[in-house]
């Protein structure tokens, strides 16, 4: 047995329908988020059913931290009601004949060890749920009956959280609406998840890993941010416009100028103000074309917010004005969208100390980037 | 004032027959909801036999496998000391058979509405199979079962041919409400088979009556 700090989950299954297969394998590591990606029927849902045993016909062998689940050879498989593992539906499943109090005692009274009340209240609480307790599960409106779902899994103390495009019915107003609480999830109760997923956004915003699928097959994996930005991977991810993601800590509110100052790799950024806490951090995304660099730091810019750091990769385009540079601002990286031409006038190679001129910076958090990119 | 023994004996079997079915049929039908073998039309086309065949067909078979010379009625002979054909038993075991459809297609038709869903919700937040069952699938087939139970109870009420067949005609055993009518008007008793028969038309009109009117009052109906 190798070291881990984090238990591991690994799979290599085998299904076959009348018009797909899937053929996964995959150690998935069972800390913060991963999220499987991937196109409409590439076969996300399959494998999260698998997981959760709820799939007759799969063979292959799954071990979850040294727990056999499957092994097809031999014959065994652990049926879905003992595997410990959370399960949130994409049309939340909630049961009619129970109110939304007793959708959730229903987990809670079958949890794997007699759980306490305490427990039951801080579930509530961290998803809203007081005011919704008394509802009949009909009268809920589609995010609200998502989080009374997430409740009802956490309750069930899930060794493994498996969320199968919980957002998938949501219009983006109600997406917004239920995103913050399943980003606090993993802070708050520290369960790993797999969330399925085919909307960047989400990815971007909640994983930290992921594992990219199309016709039933791993295409890639790895963190996150990496893998969004990979321009083979374009034709799946989409239009995720190069740039790169950061995570940054909010310092200082400047109420005359409606601005706040947070710090990355020990640099500020100033963005536009948002109502956040000092200390918290938040997720940002700078887009590559919002990127210029400078290899003296530049005075009387508008540009206020400028990062000094090393050029780590220049990358050309060929037959194009274009190239992609790559920055590292002490820890993390930057990436700017130039033209060739600057390289060459610049000089540009890796090594060479840069400062970055960042003209705009958004939130990854859509609830409070409604207002889009601002620029400074 | 006619014998009302008839109708007490009708009832008592047509209670028994049914409890029997809802226990049986429960099984069956959940099978043949959610299976995917490929034995399932089979087993359909089995279960729905007693739809189309004629009772006296039925009653037949049934007389020749229920009676003391089959390997069947011999051996419930040696067990109980009496005979499985002409005796209350035997009349429980027809009607069982007789009536297996319209407890079986109802529930699996409530079955195949809830669908896999809720029982693999339920399996996730660990309910087994059991518990699956009585905490989430029954409960949300409450009509299902409704409708089950009443049309078995009904039909068996109804029965005539297989009863004929199977049980005959004696008193306080197998003389069902529908042989004391036939028997009452073949001995132009007419008074008495008319009194029979409002009583059985009241009577089935009331839990049709009864049944409709839960259906309606719960907005969807399920089987």
């Amino acid at each position: 047995m190798s070291v881990n700090l984090a238990p591991t989950l690994s799979v290599t299954t085998r299904i076959g329908f009348r018009n797909f297969s899937l053929d996964f394998s995959h150690v998935f590591r069972m800390t913060g988020v991963t999220a499987l990606f991937g196109p409409s029927g590439a076969g996300k849902s399959t494998l999260l059913r698998i997981l959760a045993g709820l799939e007759d016909g799969a063979a292959g062998r799954i071990e979850f931290d040294g727990e056999v689940w499957l092994d097809s050879e031999a014959g065994r498989s652990v049926p879905a009601h003992r595997r410990g593992v959370g399960y949130v539906f994409q049309d939340a499943r909630l049961f009619t004949h129970l109110d939304v109090r007793q959708n959730l005692l229903f987990a809670h009274r079958r949890a794997n060890d007699s759980g306490n009340g305490a427990e039951f209240t801080e579930v509530v609480e961290a998803l809203d749920l007081e005011p919704l307790l008394e509802r009949e599960t009909e009268r809920l409106s589609g995010g609200e009956r998502q989080r009374v779902a997430i409740g009802r899994a956490l309750l069930t103390r899930p060794r493994l959280l498996l969320l199968d495009e919980p957002l998938a019915a949501m219009d983006a107003a109600r997406k917004g609406e239920i995103l913050p609480y399943i980003e606090r999830l993993h802070g708050e109760f520290g369960i790993p998840a797999i969330y399925v997923s085919h909307s960047v956004d989400e990815v971007a915003r909640l994983a930290d890993r992921m594992v990219v699928m199309t016709a039933g097959r791993v295409v890639a994996s790895g963190a996150a941010v990496e893998i969004l930005e990979r321009p083979d991977l374009q034709d799946i991810t989409g239009h995720f416009e190069a740039g790169a993601i950061i995570d940054a800590t909010v310092i200082h509110h400047d109420c005359d100028f409606r601005l706040t100052r947070v710090e990355f790799c020990g640099q500020p950024i100033l963005m536009p103000m948002v109502d956040l806490p000092i200390g918290d951090v938040v997720r940002l995304r700078i887009r590559a074309r919002d990127v210029a660099l400078a290899t003296r730091r530049p005075e009387s810019v508008s540009v206020r917010n400028v990062i000094e750091g090393a050029l780590t990769k220049v990358i050309e385009e060929k037959d194009t004005a274009f190239a992609e540079a790559f920055v590292d601002a002490g820890g993390g990286l930057l990436r700017a969208r130039i033209s060739r031409k600057a390289v060459a006038d610049l000089g540009l190679k890796p090594g060479l100390r840069v400062f970055a001129l960042v003209k705009s910076v958004s939130f990854d958090r859509r609830a409070l980037s409604r207002k889009g990119p601002a620029t400074l | 004032m006619p014998d009302l023994g008839p109708l007490w004996l009708t009832m008592k079997l047509a209670a028994v027959t049914t409890v029997i079915l809802l226990l049986i049929g429960t099984p069956l039908a959940v099978w043949l909801a959610f299976t995917r073998s490929r034995a399932k039309p089979v087993i359909e086309a089995v279960t729905a036999l007693p739809l189309v065949l004629p009772p006296t067909v039925l009653g037949f078979y049934l007389l020749v496998t229920l009676g003391p010379a089959s390997p069947l009625g011999a051996f419930w002979v040696r067990v109980t000391g009496e005979s499985l054909t002409f005796s209350f038993s035997g009349l429980v075991v027809a009607s069982v058979i007789y009536s297996l459809p319209f407890a079986v297609q109802p529930l699996q038709n409530a079955f195949e509405t809830v669908g896999p869903g809720p029982v693999e919700a339920a399996a996730t937040l660990r309910a087994g199979p059991l518990d699956a069952f009585f905490s989430v699938l029954s409960p949300l087939c409450k009509r299902g079962y409704l409708t089950a139970a009443v049309l078995a109870f009904a039909h068996t009420i109804g029965e005539f041919g297989v009863v004929l067949m199977v049980g005959g005609n004696i008193p306080g055993e197998t003389r069902v409400i529908s042989i004391a009518i036939y028997e009452h008007v073949e001995t132009l008793s007419y008074r008495e088979a008319h009194v029979l028969s409002l009583v059985l038309l009241v009577f089935c009109f009331a839990v049709l009556l009864v049944v409709f009117a839960v259906n309606r009052r719960g907005g969807s109906r399920v089987g």
